[in-house]
């Protein structure tokens, strides 16, 4: 659609940025500042400049929680990408059975988080869940409170249960973009199913699948909720990624300095591998 | 065996492995907890409704349901507010620095929510806005906001500008305009936005539990006291956790079409 010019729209967007801008701009300046300072008190701070900087960068337990962070979100973009297109291309196409599916899969995406924590929580118990108490009697020793894999396994198992009817819905809707005259053109050209799938649909799928990527990138980033309610981040610090640590350091431990350092690292983290996911994707697009 | 029926042999299974744990919680909420310690059942013996008349009679369980939604109401109608005379402006018209205010909107949607939580609750504590329900729906805008201007947006951009130049021949002012002729064009838009917006602040914890201590209390801080000095009252437990599925589930067939575009912030 051809815009006009017309800069008094300013005055519509006025009240959308005034309320983001106290929402998040006056929070992120806030955490800029303590990020320089040694705050005692009230008013009571004075001046260190980078040195919580490097003191995180050097630390330990954050460098654990970072690798465990990056490796979950690895683990969660390579089982749930391949297995919500698989689901998409199973969907039935249209009719009762079509909005079915649509309304069964948005199930989990709509249950609260800590919700979801207690599902699993008691889903994955050896004596009341039945996950656990069928492994169990399976002849697999299975326990998700004391066993490290098996509680990585579990909260792993429940991001999977969580969102990939997230990376199935879009990657249905951006099926049912395809005219039906690609179908019918491979059809003439008896194209296998594999050649249908890699030539006509994957290529129509670039665009949700970025924003599949993405989304679950930075989602299975910030993930808090979840785990916390399953496993509260053990046993020991296994399960502990990244937001806990941010969270237990700032609320619990009251250690403001070191968290900001930490909370600004941590968005840009995010904002640097999101970048370097668009531009990698979008680039891949332009070679072509 | 043939390709389709093997496909929906598939889809069949998928929907059963998704649904499993929810049943389990389900019937999990029905027992008594002496049947649900004692040993398996996969459906009550002992049909109960015990667990849910404690919800119902207790104003200290049932008031935490209240309390979220009255914030989500709160934070939907603040959401659309806003958000639909800035959708009107970034689908009609440009301005100075119109893409990069888009940007950053969506940079919001990548701030980890635990980034701003000490923050967040010094501002709302120092302009004693603590433990109220407007605290949380003021908090919940930050991703709301954006994802809501991006879906109105979308819609928005479908409706051909010469409806606005034909209101405007015909002698319409612009308020009367867009309330009269331009919102119910735009009306499944708007029903999409509010579900989105009712969805991300039903399901989200850390700020709403940081944000409240007792009077504004959500349902999911008041859903970890069922441990209690006996243990863990998991009858209880189950039937809070049914009872707050019960909200989306019962909205999500209006909005069925539409939900990949909301969760890909009006991209699809």
């Amino acid at each position: 659609m051809n815009k006009v010019p017309n800069n008094r729209a300013w005055w519509l967007v006025l009240p959308v940025f005034i309320l983001v801008a106290f929402s998040a701009l006056i929070p992120l300046m806030t955490v800029v500042n303590y990020s320089v300072q040694d705050i005692f008190g009230p008013g009571q701070g004075y001046w260190v400049g980078t040195e919580w900087f490097k003191e995180i960068l050097g630390n330990e337990r954050l460098q654990d929680s970072l690798l465990r962070q990056f490796a979950f979100s690895g683990a969660v973009l390579a089982i749930q990408i391949p297995l919500g297109i698989s689901v998409a291309l199973m969907m039935p196409k249209s009719g009762i059975k079509a909005s079915l599916c649509l309304i069964l899969l948005a199930i989990p995406l709509l249950i609260p988080w800590n919700v979801v924590g207690t599902i699993w929580q008691i889903f994955g118990r050896g004596d009341i869940g039945l996950f656990g108490w069928g492994l169990n009697s399976l002849g697999v020793d299975y326990n998700y409170t004391g066993d490290t894999v098996d509680a990585w396994l579990t909260v792993l198992l429940m991001d999977v249960w969580h969102w990939t009817p997230l990376v199935a819905l879009l990657c249905y809707s951006g099926l049912r973009a395809i005219p039906e005259a690609f179908y019918q053109a491979a059809e003439i050209d008896r194209a296998s199913r594999w050649a249908v799938f890699r030539y006509i649909q994957l290529p129509r799928l670039k665009s949700v699948l970025v924003i599949a990527v993405l989304l679950r990138f930075m989602d299975s980033f910030m993930i808090y909720t979840e785990p916390f309610v399953l496993t509260g981040g053990g046993p020991g610090s296994s399960t502990t990624f990244l937001s806990q640590t941010l969270t237990t350091m700032a609320i619990g431990q009251f250690d403001i300095g070191r968290a900001a350092a930490f909370s600004l690292i941590y968005f840009l983290v995010v904002l640097l591998v999101s970048w370097l996911f668009f531009t990698a994707i979008t680039h891949l697009d332009k070679e072509k | 065996m043939n390709y389709s029926r093997s496909k929906g042999i598939g889809m069949t299974l998928f929907i059963i492995l998704l649904l499993t744990p929810i049943y389990w919680l389900l019937n999990m909420s029905f027992k008594t907890n002496r049947e649900i310690l004692g040993g398996l059942t996969f459906w009550p013996q002992d049909f109960t409704l015990q667990n849910y008349a404690v919800i119902f009679t207790d104003s200290s369980w049932y008031s935490g349901y209240i309390n979220s939604m009255i914030y989500v109401s709160m934070n939907m109608t603040i959401t659309l507010l806003v958000a639909l005379p800035a959708a009107y402006a970034f689908s009609r018209y440009k301005f100075v620095g119109d893409k990069h205010l888009f940007f950053w909107l969506l940079s919001n949607r990548m701030a980890p929510p635990a980034v701003f939580l000490l923050p967040f609750f010094q501002l709302y504590s120092s302009i004693g806005l603590f433990d109220t329900h407007i605290a949380v729906a003021l908090a919940h805008c930050l991703f709301n906001v954006p994802l809501a201007v991006w879906i109105l947006e979308g819609f928005m951009s479908g409706v051909p500008r010469e409806y606005d130049e034909m209101a405007y021949i015909d002698g319409y002012s612009f308020p009367k305009f867009f309330v009269k002729i331009f919102l119910p064009m735009i009306r499944s838009g708007i029903g999409v936005a509010a579900f989105f917006a009712f969805m991300f602040s039903w399901v989200e914890l850390l700020l709403a539990r940081t944000l409240t201590s007792v009077d504004a209390q959500p349902i999911g801080a008041i859903m970890t006291r069922t441990i209690g000095a006996s243990g863990i009252d998991w009858g209880v437990l189950a039937a809070a956790g049914v009872l707050t599925i019960i909200p989306g589930v019962l909205v999500v067939w209006f909005v069925r079409n539409h939900i990949a575009k909301g969760f890909a912030l009006g991209r699809v």
